[in-house]
């Protein structure tokens, strides 16, 4: 369900660290849990992001909900296609619905995140409550 | 999605249609007489930049057909005169009618905000005699009712917060606000120039007081506190809490949005908050939503008085009232005049109507009425925080999500029973959030009628998921697309 080469955060984040460049996005389970996306606000090439701090915003038809950079760095890529289709979120949500791209100033914060085991577990106990 | 609009049938008692669709060319609502003087160009006098000469599509049509078009939408509506109006976090209840006598009170209603202030001694009197029963009722010193709402009373508020520590020497740069807030609370905070810190509920639902010490720091300005809080739990430790937030130097601001919990009964003042806004549109019964405008008056504790949004209505020591202007530590004026003077006459009406006892009441009726509603309810309905509630219930779609219907299905269908739907998806930390809050204007025997209702949508979840996927289907308007109509808004009608 959940991709293996991804890494995932408790806020619901996946990030896909290739060298130096990671690219982030929200889950599946994230997705289901907004309902249909309808707006996706993201920085900008060349902003820099904080580990745990705000990256953008998704707005579904149910709530406005941040996204939490799982890293530190700085944005080299956003994913544009979101602007006009923000559908992408819902229907491929770890892979066309990737929203940006980050040039990681510390991999060793990556070592903190979920894999996709870990992620699924955690998904499935936050469930039960 | 499939557009099921086309089964609404065109009859003008099932649909209407827009006024635009009833356009003729020539049709008109006004004879003008002939004119008696020479015509003038109005684009020759106007200057061709300013005159408009495609009013593409403007309707045509008579004054009868204007009549009709919109007393036949008039029936659709649905309000708080027509039936429950259950919209969680809300606080829809009924707008008595004594309280609209007294604000078209010729002397009230027809007052230039400009008059000179001897003649106006009685709408100053309205104005500080509904500051001071504010309150009295918050346990606070001083009340402003400029703000036009509750979003722009926490405005207020903040900004206050912000002087007052900017006085002191360090504004601070963070504002702690629980995960189950209102999303106005961080729009407020981040509109002061403040950024926002989330405080995460703990599993009774309530502020984690070991969370709060850690997150409580010396560049925290203030907490920004519900209470009760929107899963309508009061937060029993709030001495505590204000204790903690005093003792690092910063300010409690409560949202006085759940008010009608605690009217008559616990004072926001005596527990520890230092400033605070209420919603005259919730809790003391002026109209809400379209029939507004709203008021959401700020009340602060004597040291935050020298802030408050100018000017102030004072009363003199021969017993008149007067207008102070000369406020040099006011954060200024935030709204026109005096704030929505005619919200102010009503609720003073209410108020008085009422009394300390009537307020009392009203609390204990809105309480026991949420509460009835969330026991006779719980054994169907996922409640994710078991215990007494306060003047609204959280219930989720817990149950019925295993069977593909949610909470906004749920509460689609709940229309076809007649009902207005409860607040869906709020607040944010319970999935699947169905919010319920009937306020005490709802009769046993309506509550009843209401519980019954939900009970039987509960029982179709079993029996036919599909058919509650796909309510309501009594409306003119069927299931909406509202992803559509969100992601590509059609914002204007055309020809």
């Amino acid at each position: 369900m959940y991709p293996q080469e991804l890494l995932y955060t408790k806020e619901h984040e996946w990030i896909r660290v290739d060298e130096e460049i990671g690219t982030i996005g929200i889950t599946d389970h994230a997705q289901k849990e907004l309902g249909d996306v309808v707006f996706v606000e993201l920085p900008r090439a060349g902003d820099h992001v904080a580990v745990n701090e705000p990256l953008g915003t998704v707005e579904s038809v149910k709530a406005v909900s941040d996204v939490f950079s799982p890293v530190t760095g700085e944005i080299k890529d956003v994913n544009a296609k979101l602007q006009d289709h923000p559908e992408l979120l819902n229907n491929d949500p770890h892979g066309e619905g990737w929203m940006v791209q980050v040039r990681l100033a510390d991999r060793r914060e990556t070592e903190k995140l979920m894999t996709a085991d870990e992620y699924e577990t955690y998904v499935r106990e936050a469930q039960k409550h | 999605m499939e557009n099921r609009n086309h089964t609404a049938r065109p009859h003008v008692t099932e649909n209407e249609g827009l006024i635009f669709e009833r356009s003729g060319p020539g049709k008109s609502g006004v004879d003008f007489a002939s004119l008696d003087v020479p015509a003038v160009s109005a684009r020759e006098r106007l200057g061709a930049e300013f005159y408009r000469e495609d009013l593409e599509g403007f309707p045509e049509v008579s004054e009868l057909e204007v009549i009709r078009h919109f007393t036949r939408l008039s029936t659709w509506n649905y309000g708080v005169d027509t039936g429950i109006y259950p919209l969680g976090s809300c606080t829809m209840k009924y707008n008595p009618r004594i309280n609209e006598v007294a604000a078209r009170l010729e002397g009230l209603a027809t007052d230039h905000p400009y008059a000179p202030e001897p003649l106006v001694q009685g709408c100053l009197r309205v104005l500080y005699e509904t500051a001071l029963a504010l309150a009295e009722i918050t346990g606070m010193d001083a009340v402003s009712l400029q703000p036009a709402a509750g979003a722009q009373g926490e405005l207020t508020g903040i900004l206050m917060i912000r002087a007052f520590l900017a006085e002191r020497g360090n504004a601070r740069r963070y504002v702690l606000i629980p995960d189950s807030a209102h999303g106005t609370n961080p729009a407020s905070v981040t509109t002061s120039g403040y950024s926002v810190r989330n405080l995460k509920s703990n599993e009774r639902g309530t502020v984690d007081l070991g969370d709060l010490d850690v997150g409580m720091t010396e560049e925290v300005a203030a907490l920004m506190l519900t209470n009760p809080n929107t899963l309508g739990i009061f937060e029993t430790q709030i001495r505590e809490i204000c204790d903690l937030v005093h003792a690092r130097g910063g300010l409690v601001y409560m949202d006085g949005a759940n008010m009608n919990a605690l009217v008559g009964v616990a004072q926001p003042g005596t527990f520890g908050v230092d400033v605070m806004h209420l919603n005259l549109h919730k809790t003391f019964t002026t109209p809400h939503g379209g029939g507004g405008p709203g008021s959401g008056p700020v009340a602060v504790k004597d040291f935050l008085a020298p802030y408050l949004p100018s000017p102030v209505i004072e009363r003199t020591a021969e017993g008149t009232y007067r207008i102070d202007r000369t406020r040099p530590k006011s954060i200024g004026r935030v709204r026109a005049f005096y704030g929505n003077f005619g919200m102010a006459v009503r609720a003073l009406a209410y108020i008085m109507a009422n009394g300390p006892e009537g307020l009392r009441q009203t609390t204990l009726d809105a309480v026991l009425n949420a509460n009835y509603v969330v026991r006779r309810l719980a054994d169907i309905y996922d409640l994710p925080y078991d215990q007494p509630c306060m003047h609204e219930c959280v219930l989720s779609d817990r149950r019925q999500a295993a069977r593909g219907v949610r909470t906004g299905d749920i509460a689609k269908r709940l229309i076809d029973y007649g009902f207005h739907p409860y607040t869906t998806s709020f607040p944010l930390i319970v999935p699947g959030a169905m919010m319920i809050e009937p306020t005490e204007s709802a009769s046993k025997q309506e509550l009843d009628e209401f519980i019954e209702a939900l009970r039987a949508v509960a029982r179709e979840v079993e029996e036919d998921p599909d058919f509650v996927l796909n309510a309501p289907h009594t409306t003119r308007i069927l299931r909406l697309d509202e992803a559509t109509a969100a992601r590509k808004p059609v914002l204007r009608w055309k020809p």
